[in-house]
């Protein structure tokens, strides 16, 4: 048996384990989870895999447990990751919260299935969009990327570990049902062409206390000293100065919460990812993701064969949402269909950012929206038989 | 005849934040007491500072972290050991102790603390048992003696307490020791045991909180709680059942204190197998 740590080759895979491999090949050598549907198959490869290449893999007493392993994990140096569904997100968002005061980089999988409680545990869904971005308390920004294939899961779970590091944040991915359990051609690229980008390390010698929670003028983000590096640093999930400690003045609030949000904010387009499909003169443009992004592509070219000009606005971003792409590149938008596996999530953002109509072709999930109601939705634009909501 | 010598420094200086003094302790509250315990120690452990780090979480007990001039970390409610249990098993080298209050580990944190214990991780937990929450003003918690007064139990505490050593060596803890903050040296001592304990290993120590505990059940002061602890505490032997170690601390009735477990059983390690490439 071999036991390589990046899979180089092509092959015929599971979505789940396509984020697996993604992580061993990203470097990711902690794995703390707790089982559930449709996400085990995440745990379950990677309890596999993780002492093939000498990895930590744990099994949690509960998502509360897997995601403070995590964090104690990257706070010790790893790259580590943890995988779930709607009800261990909902568990986790807790210290989802501490990730993102003590800026510690972790990779959160959530397999979206039917929500809310324990809803449809095998079949999709694709309302945590919002829980994803609001769901623990206070004013955050995190990140969060949305695969449309077994491909993807691989390619942007690396891309996540990569972003969580050089911007110090929990980083989602959002995938669901239909991709994390569909089978399909996984290309993997040899070791040295995946991506590795390194935590930014304190420049000077650990010698007293150091304000080591000062931010990058540049980017926002504050160096990162590991445990053990001999910093004695102090990490808190209170409201902290610049040396890490309590500072429980309004001021010091303002300036560090303004900076965790702005940090991400600012680095919207490094971070935002998307695919354009016919949206050189399209007129209607459709907004989907994940696995809906499949139907739509087949509505847009079955509405192209009408002579309607369709195109696809695939949102491989969704957290920080890129305000951006709706400026550019769909410049001849007449209107917008958004079709999501939930009552309007993406939809409602994407009315915030344009001032074309807003049509929304939602269903609340369990099965994947067909092209037809997508294209139902076109062709009644198309034809001016239906008003924007 | 001895002089009076005025130093300027003291041996724990490197490892106490002095700059973080004054600390947020109530006047006879017995948590200062056992981070000196832990910072004599950590001198005495014979391992390098930068190696030893602390995780806490939530309370008085949890602000430790933030005092100790080690890498610390001050987490969220309850979850100080499955962070604990990342951090050590990424960097096995280090030695990780989590020093939090019986709120934070046994209610919020009950079920991080029992299956720490199961899989025998390999870390030093004290638990800082002041019979309530202190922080939040004095309210009943998991041990919180029966028929006490808090101020979520005004006419009395209608519920049974854990008795935390037979929670921990029922639970598969390898090294379980209860002491009071009245106990300096053997409190010392047991944390260095603790500390080269492979496995999960427990030190329980018995707190005064005045203001929070103490107000509403006659023990006005630190002191009449460490009064109490002198008169009442009984070195535990194998002859005392695992049921005599729940406290009440109104009844005239042993505190049975002293290393209660010691046994060998294999700390987690996570699966190896040897890479090809």
């Amino acid at each position: 048996m071999t036991r390589r740590t990046v899979l180089t080759g092509t092959h015929f895979m599971h979505g789940d384990h396509a984020c697996a491999e993604g992580a061993i090949a990203a470097g990711c050598r902690f794995f703390g989870g707790y089982p559930i549907t449709p996400s085990t198959e995440i745990a379950e490869r990677l309890a596999r895999r993780m002492p093939e290449v000498g990895g930590v893999f744990i099994q949690m007493e509960d998502e509360l447990g897997s995601i403070a392993s995590i964090l104690g994990a990257s706070a010790a140096g790893a790259r580590a990751m943890t995988a779930t569904s709607g009800p261990g997100l909902s568990l986790m968002l807790e210290n989802f919260g501490l990730g993102v005061m003590m800026e510690l980089p972790i990779v959160l999988v959530n397999i979206q299935r039917g929500s809310p409680s324990t809803g449809l545990p095998t079949l999709p869904g694709q309302a945590d969009v919002m829980q994803a971005k609001w769901g623990s308390h206070g004013d955050y920004e995190i990140i969060a990327y949305a695969p449309s294939s077994p491909q993807e899961m691989f390619d942007l779970t690396v891309l996540a570990f990569n972003m969580a590091d050089r911007y110090r944040v929990p980083v989602v991915l959002l995938a669901d049902e239909v991709i994390g359990h569909m089978v399909e051609r996984v290309v993997i690229p040899p070791a040295e062409a995946i991506e590795h980008w390194p935590r930014k390390k304190p420049d000077e010698s650990p010698n007293g206390p150091l304000p080591i929670f000062r931010p990058d003028p540049e980017d926002l983000v504050p160096p990162l000293a590991h445990a053990g590096a001999g910093y004695r640093v102090h990490f808190s999930g209170l409201t902290h100065n610049e040396y890490g400690f309590p500072a429980m003045s309004p001021d010091t609030h303002h300036q560090l919460v303004s900076r965790l949000v702005e940090k991400i904010q600012r680095a919207g387009p490094d971070i935002s990812r998307c695919e354009s499909y016919g949206l050189d003169d399209a007129e209607i443009v459709v907004v989907a993701f994940g696995c809906t992004a499949r139907s739509a592509r087949q509505a847009v070219d079955l509405a192209r064969r009408e002579g309607i000009r369709a195109g696809l606005l695939r949102l491989i971003s969704l957290w920080p949402f890129p305000d951006h792409l709706f400026s550019e590149g769909v410049g001849r938008a007449e209107a917008f269909v958004v079709a999501e596996m939930n009552l309007g999530q993406v939809r409602r953002e994407v009315t915030r950012v344009v001032s074309q109509p807003v049509i929304g072709v939602h269903h609340a999930g369990g099965a994947m929206i067909q092209p037809a109601a997508i294209l139902n939705a076109v062709q009644e634009v198309a034809h001016g038989g239906r008003a924007a909501r | 005849m001895a002089v009076a010598q005025l130093v300027e420094s003291h041996p724990l200086d490197p490892l106490i934040r002095a700059g973080r003094m004054p600390h947020i302790w109530c006047p006879g509250c017995g948590i200062g007491i056992v981070m000196r315990c832990f910072a004599t120690a950590i001198l005495d452990s014979g391992i390098p500072q930068e190696k030893h780090v602390v995780v806490s979480g939530i309370g008085c007990t949890g602000r430790v972290a933030g005092y100790m001039e080690l890498d610390s970390y001050h987490t969220t409610h309850g979850r100080a050991l499955p962070f604990a249990t990342g951090l050590k098993l990424a960097q096995p080298d280090l030695s990780v102790t989590v020093f939090s209050g019986d709120g934070d580990l046994v209610a919020i944190g009950g079920n991080h603390l029992i299956h720490a214990a199961r899989r025998n991780i390999d870390l030093t937990v004290i638990c800082v048992n002041n019979f309530n929450y202190g922080m939040t003003g004095g309210q009943a918690g998991p041990t919180t003696p029966f028929g006490s007064r808090a101020t979520t139990a005004p006419y009395g505490n209608p519920e049974l307490p854990f008795n935390l050593p037979f929670l921990l060596a029922a639970s598969g803890a390898a090294f379980v020791s209860r002491w009071t903050s009245l106990h300096v040296r053997q409190v010392i001592r047991d944390i260095g045991l603790a500390f080269k304990k492979p496995g999960f290993a427990f030190v329980e120590v018995l707190s005064p909180c005045p203001v929070g505990y103490g107000k509403s059940n006659h023990l006005d002061e630190g002191l009449d709680e460490m009064n109490l602890y002198r008169e009442h505490c009984v070195l535990y032997d194998e002859t005392v059942p695992f049921d005599a170690l729940g406290i009440d601390l109104s009844q005239n009735r042993p505190i049975y204190v002293g290393k209660i477990v010691d046994r060998d059983l294999p700390p987690f390690q996570p699966v190896r197998l040897e890479s090809e490439t």
